[in-house]
């Protein structure tokens, strides 16, 4: 089966096209942050970057970053934590009941979230906890979790048992083969979870509606300025949040590939 | 050594099992409790009634359940149109592109969806970057595209992109290429190579694409506020009203168990007809 030249570059055209379009309403939030007025229309005359200036001295804006920080910080700290043992479960032993696990593990990420939220608001409220940013861990923590485990489950596929079967033979221990072979084998696996997990609990807008109670994160927060009419501060809000999450990523990027050429230069000299 | 496998295998699945039983299906079994309680009540210590659920039919909230299920249908068709020839092109003919697409995708699932959807609406609103710029350079003008049922279904399909995409990529990936080659050796038309091999061989990740667009987009809320400005009302957001200003936790839980039903089943229908550790790429 050949693919003609005019298929192909038609593909390729369609492949920018599509990404053009993802991009194109945080297009209109970057503009819309760097307009002047404080009632927004397009075109935009004049250009200010003052609101940013208001964002950053403004102490809500101070809270609500440091709410979500805590909350994706604890929540990546447990996601690779549980994420780990359970993509092992998941994808590396034969045990009697891994294939309801399996399904199990998929079912949270298949569910509304917005539903699910107020499920939890329900559950805390007949057990008698006030909800607040903790409560918010746990709901985040019900989608997250699962995420992380499939993507180390990836990483623990593609590895070959007979690396652990080795170590066993020679006389490894349990945690031995754990802590020596295991571990360093799904790291890259590991890490990626921990990265989606902390972007993913940082973005989240749904399952932290219902859950925070009198605390509140950047996009609750966000919505709660969207629904209620249009504030210059939304935009600006909206762009800080998202170059938080591009200098993670930039800078996890740039450690990755620090390492790999640095390993890749060891692996020569050896 | 198969029975240390075995133990080790339930051991490392304990965390993740203790977190979902006390934070998932806990919670459901209380929202089960709550939508046989009479209505308007706060605590479990009533004597049942299921009233709750006869008022679906004689208020019309059927009407939103409905609107929920229409648009997330007719947003998974067209995620399935758009996607298709991409998916195809992604795991057929492009090569380093692939990645390309794949992170600049996967870096919008990390934006907030409602700072995307927000995005739209300074798109799209009048005076927003089409028509305004329209209006300025053209002479053009309109009414803004937004408060509608088809901008609600534009923003189902904008935002379960990802998830309709990268599982057909997946899916088309595990079709091999010599049975595609074979086919046409045997003089099949290009249509009959997609309807008889790739369509077939691709299914396991058509049913995960689809299965997952239809089931968060018939959940979602986010669109239908932001960009449909309320022009229909979706069962989303009939459950929070009922939980917020209507006060009427049963009412609120009820609904939520119809549309859990209705999710539930076709989730756990479409899950296990396909083999994950298939999809996932398992060694042996």
């Amino acid at each position: 089966m050949r693919i003609g030249r005019a298929t192909r570059i038609a593909l390729y055209l369609y492949g920018v096209l599509v990404i053009a379009f993802l991009y194109l309403p945080l297009l209109s939030v970057g503009f819309a942050s760097v307009s002047k007025a404080r009632y927004l229309t397009f075109p935009i005359k004049r250009y200010a970057f003052q609101w940013y200036g208001k964002a950053l001295e403004s102490y809500t804006v101070q809270d609500l970053l440091w709410t979500s920080l805590s909350i994706a910080g604890i929540v990546t700290v447990i996601s690779m934590i549980v994420g780990f043992f359970g993509a092992l479960a998941f994808a590396r032993y034969q045990w009697r009941f891994r294939g309801v696990f399996q399904k199990l593990i998929l079912l949270p990420i298949f569910f509304p979230q917005a539903v699910l939220g107020l499920a939890l608001l329900m559950w805390f409220n007949s057990i008698g906890i006030i909800p607040d940013w903790k409560t918010a861990v746990v709901a985040h923590l019900v989608w997250i979790s699962p995420i992380a485990t499939l993507v180390i489950a990836i990483r623990a596929y593609s590895f070959d048992p007979a690396l652990e079967e080795a170590a066993r033979d020679m006389g490894a221990s349990t945690w031995v083969v754990l802590k020596e072979v295991t571990g360093p084998l799904l790291m890259p696996g590991v890490i990626s979870a921990g990265l989606f997990s902390f972007l993913l609990s940082w973005g989240n807008f749904p399952l932290s509606l219902f859950t925070t109670g009198a605390d509140s994160t950047l996009p609750e927060w966000l919505y709660a300025k969207m629904v209620s009419g249009y504030s210059p501060l939304v935009p600006t809000v909206g762009i800080l949040s998202i170059a938080t999450s591009m200098i993670l990523l930039i800078v996890a990027f740039t450690i990755y590939w620090f390492v790999r050429s640095a390993r890749e230069r060891g692996a020569r000299i050896i | 050594m198969e029975r240390s496998d075995r133990k080790i295998g339930f051991l490392s699945a304990v965390p993740i099992t203790v977190i979902l039983m006390l934070s998932f299906t806990a919670p459901l079994l209380v929202v089960l409790l709550f939508s046989v309680m009479p209505p308007k009540v706060f605590t479990l210590a009533h004597v049942p009634d299921f009233s709750s659920y006869g008022v679906l039919f004689s208020q019309g909230y059927y009407r939103s359940l409905l609107w929920s299920l229409g648009t997330a249908l007719a947003a998974t068709v067209l995620l399935f149109l758009i996607c298709w020839p991409l998916a195809f092109a992604m795991a057929k003919v492009f090569k380093g592109f692939t990645l390309f697409i794949t992170v600049a995708v996967v870096i919008t699932l990390f934006v907030s969806e409602n700072i995307r959807l927000f995005g739209w609406v300074l798109t799209l609103m009048k005076g927003g970057l089409i028509e305004g710029h329209l209006r300025a350079w053209v002479g053009w003008s309109f009414e803004g595209a937004l408060y509608n049922v088809p901008v609600i279904i534009f923003g189902l399909v904008y935002v379960y992109f990802p998830f309709m995409l990268f599982p057909l990529v997946q899916g088309i990936s595990m079709v091999p290429d010599d049975a595609r080659q074979a086919a046409a050796d045997l003089g099949a038309t290009r249509r009959q190579i997609f309807w008889e091999v790739d369509l077939p061989l691709s299914a396991p990740g058509i049913v995960i694409g689809s299965l997952l667009t239809f089931v968060l987009g018939a959940g979602a809320l986010a669109e239908s506020k932001l960009l449909g400005g309320q022009a229909v009302i979706v069962i989303a957001d009939e459950i929070e009203t009922a939980f917020t200003y209507g006060q009427n936790w049963p009412l609120g839980s009820a609904l939520s168990i119809i549309l859990i039903i209705i999710i539930g089943s076709l989730a756990v229908f479409g899950v296990s007809r396909v083999d994950l550790d298939k999809i996932m790429g398992r060694r042996r």
